[in-house]
């Protein structure tokens, strides 16, 4: 049920370039895993809720006080490439 | 000859430095003496800065023994590599991160400090905690101290190796469907997984953020209460840290079950379980039985289906945290694009090992149009089964027991090779992250002469009867005492 096609728009949904052993491998390996998981379906879960979160917390708020925080340069000091206190990465828009 | 300092545990260290029979500078280097004997065989480490341990130690050698001290003042602890450490490398494992120093300590990492600890180094993982051997490290596996041919189980095995080894007298790791306790079963050393919410995942690299959790490893179980006093809580900067007060845990262990209500999970003693590890498991419900518990058989109906929805909801979960890591802000770049969404792709292909990108994969399908229904959202519906199963069995029981995981520590290389085969490992760990509750694993015997670590599981925030069925268990059987072959050898 897992073709190239799949594993292809699979691939470009998570950014992730995949050398062609490595799409080869996961078709099979994500076929059989998956495959394997259908055992789910035995299951009725007819009016069964879903469970995102098993704490009973929504929206916990604080005041909107301003805190200390990281240093810009701090922030920025891991970035691969950074110029005047903004990270830098290849162009977004093509120019004209 | 009296038991190096290097295998001495914390409350134990404590009371040396009150009579000041030891002192802080000693236990450093005991540790270190033992790290640099035995890393190149095991490599619990992938960072250790030997200056900075001696430096911690001197702060605490002329304090350490005075009766206001913290509580682990002179400590020697270790860090698995996920954990960010201000100004000290945190890889979580990957070629992605290779480089990264964090900016900012991990609120764990504060409380330790503010706790006395004598911070060691980082501890070698699976790349960002996924897996069940430390063999998915882009740094090489880490290897069992009680068997150096095999895996120390994993996420977490670097920490796991190294509080069994002597490298560190505690250690904290984190536990999606697993992480700490696999691992401290292997290794033969006490691991626990706190209740999701108890202790603050501030600074935790995040991997499934409805099941993470830190929680410590230990030489004993009031080692584990101690440290788990120390990092739980709830922290402004994790909102699902919970408002819950924080007992004295190692103050309140009393060893006492009698009368206390326990339940034998039947699905987890099932014939998928090797022999020698039911034995094991068996054998230490007997000891509890005798010690006045009341010990009977109880189902989780829906632990089978744990497995499946534990791999549709962290693989989930994970694609979407992972994508932070795309050569912007931090970690591995690519030299090789010209446009963004080159450089996005490549620099993940390039800085992510292939278990990261198996479980991007498998997450991103769960998640995408068209399979959303089919795979999420019903994995999270059997976790809603999941959790009713547990609130069923803790309305008979005080608390749950079964083996941690079916097997004992298998070999290098036996698993790499089928990704499913490496995800059985999880199959008795991952139900207690589904559902959010606490659980431990505690030496309980050995098989084949590897360890087997028994799993006590407790209702949510109720870690105390969890450690004091683990406490009580190892009163009475000496299983913890044992130090693997290559500890006492390098003394």
């Amino acid at each position: 049920m897992i073709d190239d096609r799949i594993v292809d728009h699979v691939a470009r949904l998570g950014r992730l370039e995949l050398s062609p052993e490595e799409r080869e491998l996961f078709r099979a390996q994500l076929g059989s895993i998956l495959e394997h998981f259908r055992r789910l379906d035995a299951l009725d879960l007819t009016d069964v809720p879903a469970t995102s979160h098993v704490l009973p917390v929504a929206n916990v708020l604080r005041d909107d006080v301003a805190q200390p925080s990281l240093a810009r340069e701090d922030a920025l000091g891991n970035a691969p490439e950074a110029e005047d206190g903004y990270v830098v990465v290849p162009p977004v828009i093509e120019a004209e | 000859m009296p038991a190096s300092l290097a295998d001495r545990p914390a409350w134990e260290l404590r009371a040396l430095y009150r009579r000041k029979a030891a002192s802080p500078r000693e236990a450093a280097r005991a540790v270190l003496d033992r790290l640099e004997a035995l890393e190149h065989r095991i490599h619990a480490y992938l960072f250790w800065d030997a200056d900075a341990v001696v430096a911690q130690a001197a702060r605490w050698e002329s304090r350490a023994h005075r009766e206001d001290a913290p509580p682990l003042a002179g400590v020697p602890v270790a860090l698995k590599d996920n954990i960010c450490t201000r100004g000290w490398p945190t890889t979580a494992g990957s070629r992605i991160l290779d480089g990264f120093r964090p900016p900012y300590d991990a609120t764990v990492v504060a409380r330790l400090r503010r706790a006395g600890a004598i911070l060691v180094g980082k501890t070698n993982c699976d790349e960002f905690a996924m897996g069940s051997s430390t063999e998915n490290s882009a740094f090489g596996p880490t290897r069992n101290p009680w068997d150096l041919d095999r895996v120390p189980g994993g996420s977490s095995g670097g920490s796991a190796a190294a509080v069994a080894a002597g490298e560190a007298t505690l250690a904290l790791g984190s536990d999606t469907g697993g992480s700490i306790r696999e691992p401290a079963a292997f290794c033969g050393v006490v691991g626990l997984k706190p209740t999701y919410g108890r202790v603050s995942r501030y600074g935790l690299i995040a991997f499934a953020s409805s099941l993470d959790q830190i929680g410590p490893f230990a030489r004993d179980v009031r080692d584990a209460a101690l440290a788990l006093r120390v990092i739980a809580g709830r922290d402004p900067a994790d909102s699902t840290s919970a408002e819950i007060e924080v007992p004295p845990y190692d103050e309140q262990l009393a060893g006492e079950v009698k009368g206390l209500r326990l339940g034998i999970v039947r699905e987890f003693l099932s014939e998928g379980t090797d022999g020698g590890v039911a034995a094991a498991v068996r054998e230490a419900v007997q000891t509890l039985r005798g010690l006045g518990a009341v010990c009977e058989e109880v189902s989780l109906p829906h632990a089978p289906y744990a497995l499946p929805a534990y791999y549709l909801v962290a693989p989930a979960e994970a694609s979407s945290n992972l994508a932070r890591y795309a050569g912007v802000h931090y970690g591995h770049r690519t030299a090789r694009a010209d446009d963004l969404y080159t450089m996005y792709a490549r620099t993940r292909r390039e800085g992510f090992g292939p278990e990261v990108k198996r479980r991007i994969m498998l997450g991103t399908y769960a998640l995408s149009a068209g399979y959303y229904d089919a795979f999420y959202l019903r994995a999270q519906r059997v976790r809603t089964l999941i959790r009713r199963d547990f609130e069923a069995a803790f309305a008979k029981f005080d608390a749950l027991l079964g083996p941690v995981a079916p097997t004992t520590a298998f070999r290098l290389g036996e698993r790499t090779q089928d990704p499913l085969q490496m995800y059985l490992a999880d199959v008795f760990t991952v139900p207690v992250n589904l559902a959010g509750v606490p659980g431990i694993s505690v030496p309980c015997g050995f098989a084949g002469g590897l360890p087997v670590g028994l799993q006590v599981i407790g209702r949510p925030f109720d870690e105390g009867t969890v450690l004091n069925i683990a406490y009580a268990l190892e009163r009475a059987t000496d299983f913890h005492a044992a130090r693997p072959p290559v500890a006492s050898a390098a003394r």
